[in-house]
């Protein structure tokens, strides 16, 4: 299975610049991993309102359990958002934390 | 994150019929209601196209709130008999086939009531090990346990017995023995202090103590699969036990016989049969799963109807929910002059709302227009409340995305007890079959995300704009009326995914095309799944995800047949009838990226095409835009497919591409998969956009794609997508017929 070299930074650097893509092929596999990685703890998005405010949160392990919510960390720009959740994944795949 | 939910006991209602609405607060004391017509319920800002417009109602007010509880869980409950009354020595057996043994302690029969403690209770206990608790009536407990858990999904005999002359509670349990782990038997005996009859209900899978107003409250849930079970007057030995076990017929058996279900019968309804000298006959609750392989299961037979005695198992889950139960906060009686249409009950408190959505028909036997929008009710249960963002590993990269969750989201994580869709998987780990739209759902109002019943409302949205009248008509309604209810109406028109249908319903969609029927699909992967309705669960759609096709789930080998008619379930192409043979084309690709375009064919140019092209452009692009991946053709697309049943006369008047690396062909189409079956690669990914005349006059218009209803609120709703759909819908609802080549 691929893992993410945490080295590649410059792979990260190209997602936060351009989320949307249209994306390196090293890129996609770096992307496919982070959505590949187990649901416990999973760090995922809140939509707060449509369109405007995003929430950071964990998704937890077990059915029935609240999810994590970081009411501290609210974006207004997804971009910025969907960032913060590829940073963490990076950190959580790699070890390493993404300046 | 929610603070007020609610639900309607009736989803389709004519004027004159009321619709109860059941509503359910969380921390808020007061709540306002009132009513809208919903218009379009795409709520996000950039689009500026939410519509919901207030519709005077007399119910519209302020209500006291409270929180009604949902009590999931399935089990299976007979009523207090004097057979059980009767009780001194007893054994219990049954087989069964523990699919969660380490969650914690799970009833498998009792009948028991605390305070003081009195009864039986037949158990796997907190280490998954079968058990036996007897109280004495006077708060005395005496409890037996084999002390070694049981394995996860292996069957099991399992008996447990009280001697009354000696006072000692016996319990054993020993593997079937059909597979190569190394299981042995258990046993365990103790000494009990006495026995009690509880005089209360005997129940299956749980304890289901009734509350305040006599509902049944399901506790200590089982899950797992009871077949065979049986209650005899007596302690048998193991030969007995043995004998009576393997017995269909356990009448037959030299012991003292008080009860012995056969839930092989009854299946597809909530009865449960007893075939003892006692007729302690009962009733499921929350839907359990029926047609189950018993622990006799050959694989000779597939279906439940062919091999009852082999499919004698009941499979109970501790998250089944078929009727929340609520209470009715208040009731609308539709007036007599209020237009056919989507509505719902805006259900409001400090910091949050919700909708409760339902469906006003004309009068009955009558119609208002000339043209029927369909909903798709049937795919909207289907959906309802989807929880697959927190339970499907692989949903991000089969979607392309990443999670965003939904408030309503949250919600559900947080309480299990609203149930599942047909697209989730128990907590058991089996798949979900049943859907039952008497909750509160959460995914199908108006300002949730853009699919399935928010996504059509784009389509009404453009109904609505473009001054179009229609009637609004519901899967349920047709299920129920047949051909009928269609032929009313010079044209019907689809929602963008009529995925689900019941065969009632497909023969009815046929015979309407038989006849001079005119139907405009404006969507994609239409008419894929087989499922049923059932008149012993109003409300509750099943549905068996065998062999193949795009699922989050698959189906249990040996149980592809539904329990409600005994139809093999699955895929209508698997059944020999393809979409493509109902509207020309079929489901080949999904992909939730970008969506691509549509380019005109040269059959585009053929005169019977005209009004279709009529103020389009030669080499015009066709939905090069739009809010679901910027185009009109995507999400799931629909191609045509001659070897299928698409007719020979079919003009595919134009076909999209565009699509992207992510978007995939389906499993369905897929005989050996290779490394390019995507949307840059594959010729076969593409919508074709597609006519056909039928042979009575009519006529159907597809274009295959989910993604063709959003491009229509695009500028306005004055674009190419709703210029071509308007131009069907103005030649369908003409009186001159259609004459094919």
């Amino acid at each position: 299975m691929y893992e993410i070299d945490p080295s590649r930074t410059d792979l990260a650097y190209e997602f936060r610049d351009n989320p949307d893509g249209p994306h390196s092929p090293e890129l996609k596999l770096v992307i496919n991993r982070m959505r590949m990685m187990p649901m416990e703890q999973r760090p995922v998005l809140i939509c707060l309102e449509r369109g405007r405010r995003w929430m950071l949160a964990r998704v937890p392990a077990v059915r029935g359990e609240p999810v994590e919510c970081f009411e501290e960390r609210v974006f207004t720009d997804e971009a910025a958002a969907v960032w913060e959740v590829f940073r963490l994944r990076w950190q959580a795949l790699t070890g390493q934390e993404l300046a | 994150m929610k603070k007020i939910l609610g639900y309607a006991d009736n989803w389709s209602v004519t004027p004159g019929e009321r619709v109860g609405f059941k509503v359910s607060t969380y921390g808020a004391e007061r709540y306002r209601a009132d009513l809208v017509r919903v218009v379009c319920g795409d709520d996000h800002p950039d689009h500026d196209i939410l519509r919901l417009d207030p519709v005077e109602a007399p119910f519209a007010g302020e209500y006291p709130g409270r929180m009604q509880p949902i009590d999931a869980g399935s089990c299976a409950v007979v009523p207090s008999a004097d057979a059980f009354d009767a009780l001194d020595d007893f054994t219990l057996l049954a087989w069964v086939y523990p699919t969660t043994p380490a969650k914690g302690p799970q009833v498998l029969m009792a009948q028991w009531r605390d305070d003081p403690a009195a009864g039986f209770m037949l158990l796997l206990d907190e280490r998954g090990a079968l058990a036996l608790r007897l109280g004495d009536g006077e708060g005395g407990i005496a409890e037996v346990s084999t002390g070694e858990a049981l394995a996860e999904r292996r069957w099991y005999l399992v008996a447990g017995s009280y001697d009354a002359a000696t006072k000692t509670l016996s319990v054993s349990q020993q593997p079937l023995g059909d597979s190569l782990d190394p299981l042995s038997d258990a046993r365990a005996s103790a000494a009990a202090g006495g026995f009690a009859v509880a005089r209360t209900d005997f129940c299956f899978a749980a304890l289901a103590a009734a509350a305040a107003d006599g509902r049944p409250v399901p506790s200590c849930c089982f899950n797992g699969k009871i077949d065979r079970p049986r209650l005899v007057a007596g302690v048998l030995d193991d030969a007995g036990i043995a004998a009576v076990a393997a017995a269909a017929d356990s009448r037959q058996q030299p012991c003292a016989l008080v009860a012995a279900w056969d839930f092989a019968r009854d299946t597809g309804t909530d009865v449960i049969s007893d075939i003892g000298p006692n007729a302690l006959h009962g009733r499921t609750l929350n839907l359990p799963s029926r047609g189950c392989k018993g622990f006799n299961w050959s694989g000779t037979e597939q279906s439940w109807r062919h091999a009852p005695d082999e499919y004698g198992a009941i499979h109970f889950h501790d998250d089944d929910l078929y009727d929340a139960g609520w209470d009715t906060d208040f009731e609308y009686h539709v007036p007599a002059d209020l237009k056919s249409g989507v509505y719902a009950a805006r259900l409001r408190v400090d910091g949050d709302e919700s909708y409760v959505t339902f469906f006003v028909r004309p009068p009955p036997g009558k119609t208002t227009a000339k043209l029927a929008f369909l909903a798709s009710t049937v795919t909207y249960i289907a959906y309802s409340n989807y929880q697959w963002l927190f339970h499907e590993r692989y949903a991000e990269v089969t979607e392309t995305f990443w999670t965003t969750l939904q408030k309503s989201d949250v919600f559900l994580q947080e309480h299990p007890e609203f149930g599942l869709s047909t697209y989730d998987y128990h907590a058991d780990g089996s798949g979900v079959r049943y859907a039952s739209r008497l909750r509160p759902i959460l995914n199908m109002a108006p300002t949730t995300p853009c699919w399935s019943f928010n996504a059509d409302t784009h389509i009404l949205g453009w109904l609505e704009a473009r001054g179009i009248d229609y009637d609004v008509i519901t899967d349920e309604d047709l299920h129920c009326e047949g051909a009928g209810l269609l032929e009313r109406y010079r044209a019907v028109l689809t929602g963008t995914h009529p995925e689900y249908y019941t065969t009632p319903m497909m023969d009815a969609l046929r015979t309407y095309l038989a006849g001079a029927g005119r139907l405009a699909y404006l969507g994609g992967n239409g008419f894929i799944w087989r499922c049923a309705m059932s008149d012993s669960f109003p409300g509750a759609v099943e549905l068996r995800r065998a062999e193949d096709g795009i699922r989050y789930r698959d189906e249990e080998p040996g149980e592809y047949y539904l329990e409600f008619t005994g139809e093999y379930g699955g895929l209508w192409r698997r059944l020999g009838l393809p979409p493509q043979a109902v509207v020309g084309v079929g489901t080949v690709a999904v992909g939730f990226d970008e969506s691509g375009y549509y380019r005109r064919t040269a059959d585009s140019f053929d005169p019977r095409a005209a009004f279709i092209f009529d103020g389009i452009g030669k080499d015009e692009i066709i939905g090069d835009f739009g809010y679901l991946g910027d185009g009109a053709s995507g999400s799931e697309i629909d191609a045509v497919d001659p070897l299928l049943g698409t007719p020979a006369h079919a003009l595919v008047v134009a076909s999209s591409e565009g699509h992207s690396a992510n978007t995939l062909i389906v499993p369905d189409e897929i005989g050996f998969h290779h490394v390019a079956m995507d949307g840059v690669q594959s010729p076969r990914v593409r919508a074709d956009m597609t006519f056909f005349e039928t042979p009575g006059g009519g006529a159907v218009f597809s274009v295959g794609s989910i993604a063709w209803g959003a491009s229509l609120p695009h500028n306005g709703y004055d674009n190419n997508v709703a210029r071509i759909s308007s131009n069907v819908i103005a030649r369908f609802l003409e009186d001159e017929g259609f004459e094919g080549p």
